[in-house]
């Protein structure tokens, strides 16, 4: 079921709608969003939305006005709330059928996936990370603005290495989400030669029988030797506390200390500061990673508007899939053929400062070095993508 | 009493004589100002809120330092180097350019995006003109009726009619646009694309990009060149490009529309300056807060020299 039907934005029709040929953009976002409970969204977690999907959007378009008039088109954008997964798929049927030059989506991966499946039009991934949409489970026309959780891995195992800090204790905790986020941690890692020298899980539980579980002087002492601690807390509540808390002095990497991310509102490099004060102007909120996602996906369809505007709608998902996008990250963006991921430099922050970029300085690639960062096209991990 | 007064002249005295080169730095709300012959720092000033783009006023005894965080310039006397006044210039100001009598400022306010027609002799705010979202460069023609302004967002080049204060024509360019460089006869104007390596020459008559010159460089990829800032020679024969995180300077032969030479500056090379002479180019490097000095005969850097944290423009005052 479509839950309360459909937002239009307003302030989106621009004055000559009526003239130019407008066209539709879809927004699916779920109906009612934990991670946007508001008792979710003060403490601000390392890497968790920080609002609705839609601000990023909306700035995205408002501010293309000048480039979307002078090419005498514009662009509607439309939200619709769903449910389930079910309300999703015929969310997206309509919104095709409709006309909307791609969807956008901010759901869960089986609804994602759902969506994706149910039209031909390009589907733009703002909200999750997880590899398995870029690897087994990914689509020809799904497309993801976030960057996966391996491309995060590999950002701060290049920041270890940088600072050689070889030697990693890591932490994993219990939310679902933890096990193949650990996993990825592993593997960066592995592949950038730094040391685990042992993994421990950590829990917040109701049980006193398991209280040491969420113990951090025993869960990083016990005589170990290491030059870094890497928590894995898609939660957030125990990485949070533990910088300052181990047994040894050393620093935390991961979900809290060091992260790594699409952006942070203190990047003041590249136009930065102008997109967050855009941003902030617009919503009342500091611009997270999720934010600057959604602002990617408004911008990709602005730019396959612009390039096509009156073609036919396979010639604007070609643009969007070929275009070089400009993220105010200093470089050029563009999306991987191989797994449809953008490509891009991400953030390393404490949550106060942006400590550095990745790639970081002296990391190599024969093609292009964001390509150290994520899955690359020689491993062919997804079958829908490989010619 | 007596000395301090001495000392105040002589330093005065030194500096209208001595060759200085002025850098802004964003970071330090200040300036730094080196010897241009011995390189030098002599001075460091300081100024309002992240001080940006820099440049004298007509007669070369004024500088005016845009402030993006002050929301105004600040006008400096060169021989007293002290902040004479400040002019309001509406909110986040990056760059400028005057009216050919000197009178009219017009500046890009990235916030807002608006091009802004300030008044210079009593700061007040003339005209806002709507522009493309984050403007950059600004440059007025040789008969000041036409402001061109590029927008970083929009991805293109306004033309702006001064006389009504009116976006006329937009000019479509290379993504991110950023700095202008007109032919001494005013027929092409050529603009930096940071994002694809290249400049666009616009034919002014015709308005509208008639080539794009890219640049390339062995050993950096595509993506590394991020070309910012661009001076062209007075004869309008050769024009120098900072091509960014390529971390080189391009000559670029203009009629030819050829690159001749590259010569190796600091990290983030971007906006550059001439000396009037034409003899030396000043680099400054964004990335490694440092100001790359470059023989133009030779093409080749003489010396790199430290300045402020997050160095924006250099002005020569000789």
């Amino acid at each position: 079921m479509i839950a309360r039907g459909v937002l239009l934005l307003p302030a989106l029709l621009a004055p000559l709608a009526a003239l130019a040929a407008a066209l539709k953009v879809t927004l699916i976002v779920p109906a009612d969003d934990a991670r946007l409970e508001r008792t979710r969204t003060e403490r601000a977690y390392l890497g968790h939305a920080g609002g609705p999907a839609q601000d990023g959007l909306k700035v995205a378009l408002d501010e293309a006005r000048f480039e979307l008039d002078a090419a005498n088109a514009s662009i509607v954008a439309e939200t619709k709330a769903v449910a389930t997964r079910d309300a999703a798929r015929t969310a997206a049927q309509q919104a095709e059928r409709s006309g909307a030059v791609a969807l956008i989506t901010d759901l869960d991966p089986e609804s994602t996936l759902a969506v994706a499946d149910a039209v031909q039009i390009p589907v733009l991934n703002v909200g999750l990370a997880d590899d398995a949409l870029r690897e087994r489970d990914c689509r020809a026309n799904l497309w993801h603005l976030l960057p996966s959780e391996r491309m995060r891995a590999d950002a701060l195992a290049q920041a270890l290495v940088a600072r050689k800090w070889s030697s990693v204790l890591l932490l994993t905790g219990s939310h679902a989400q933890d096990a193949p986020r650990g996993r990825a941690a592993q593997a960066a890692l592995l592949r950038y030669g730094l040391k685990v020298v042992t993994t421990r899980s950590f829990k917040l539980s109701a049980d006193p029988r398991e209280r040491e579980l969420a113990n951090p002087l025993l869960l990083t002492g016990g005589g170990l030797a290491y030059d870094a601690v890497w928590v894995v807390d898609s939660d957030g509540e125990f990485a949070r506390a533990l910088p300052y808390r181990t047994a040894l002095p050393r620093p935390v990497v991961g979900d809290a200390g060091m992260a790594a991310l699409a952006w942070h509102a203190q990047f003041d490099r590249f136009g930065a500061p102008q997109v967050v004060r855009r941003f902030a102007k617009a919503s009342g909120r500091s611009m997270t990673a999720h934010d600057w996602s959604a602002w990617m996906a408004g911008r990709a369809v602005v730019a396959a508007v612009l390039a096509a505007p009156n073609g036919p709608a396979a010639a604007r998902s070609r643009v969007l899939a070929a275009q070089e996008l400009d993220g105010s990250k200093g470089v050029k963006l563009s999306f991987r053929a191989w797994d449809g991921q953008l490509r891009q430099p991400l953030v390393l922050t404490d949550g106060q400062a942006v400590l550095g970029l990745a790639p970081v300085d002296g990391v190599l690639h024969p093609k292009n070095v964001l390509d150290t960062l994520g899955a690359d096209a020689p491993e062919k991990l997804c079958r829908a993508r490989t010619p | 009493m007596k000395t301090r007064f001495v000392a105040l002249a002589w330093v005065a005295t030194a500096a209208a004589a001595q060759p200085t080169v002025w850098v802004s730095s964003e970071k330090d709300h200040a300036l730094t100002v080196i010897d241009a012959a011995t390189l030098a720092v002599q001075a460091t000033i300081a100024t309002c809120k992240r001080p940006r783009h820099m440049r004298l006023l007509p007669g070369d005894r004024q500088l005016l330092v845009a402030c993006g965080e002050s929301h105004a310039a600040d006008l400096i006397d060169v021989a007293t180097r002290r902040s004479v006044r400040r002019v309001p210039l509406g909110d986040d100001p990056e760059a400028f350019d005057l009216s050919p009598d000197g009178k009219t400022l017009y500046v890009t306010n990235e916030d807002d995006g608006t091009l802004g027609f300030v008044d210079l002799a009593s700061g007040r705010m003339l005209q806002q003109v709507p522009v493309g979202k984050e403007p950059e460069g600004v440059l007025v023609s040789a008969d000041g009726r036409t402001v061109y302004v590029t927008s970083e967002v929009a991805n293109m080049v306004h033309v702006i009619d001064v006389a009504s204060a009116k976006v006329v024509h937009n000019i479509k360019v290379g993504k991110r646009p950023r700095r202008m460089a007109l032919t001494p006869d005013g027929r092409e104007l050529w603009v930096t694309n940071e994002l694809d390596a290249s400049v666009s020459v616009i034919s002014t008559k015709d308005r509208v990009a008639t080539h794009t010159l890219v640049f390339a460089l062995p050993g950096a990829r595509a993506q590394d060149i991020t070309p910012v800032g661009i001076v062209m020679t007075r004869d309008g024969q050769r024009a120098f490009v900072g091509l960014g995180r390529a971390n080189h300077v391009a000559f670029v032969d203009v009629a030819q529309r050829k690159v001749t030479q590259l010569v190796l500056a600091g990290k983030r090379a971007w906006n550059v300056a001439l000396d009037k002479a034409e003899l030396r180019l000043y680099v400054v490097n964004g990335l490694s807060d440092d100001m790359t000095v470059i023989d133009v005969a030779a093409a080749k850097a003489l010396k790199t020299v430290p300045v402020g944290r997050v160095p924006y423009q250099a002005v020569v005052i000789d």
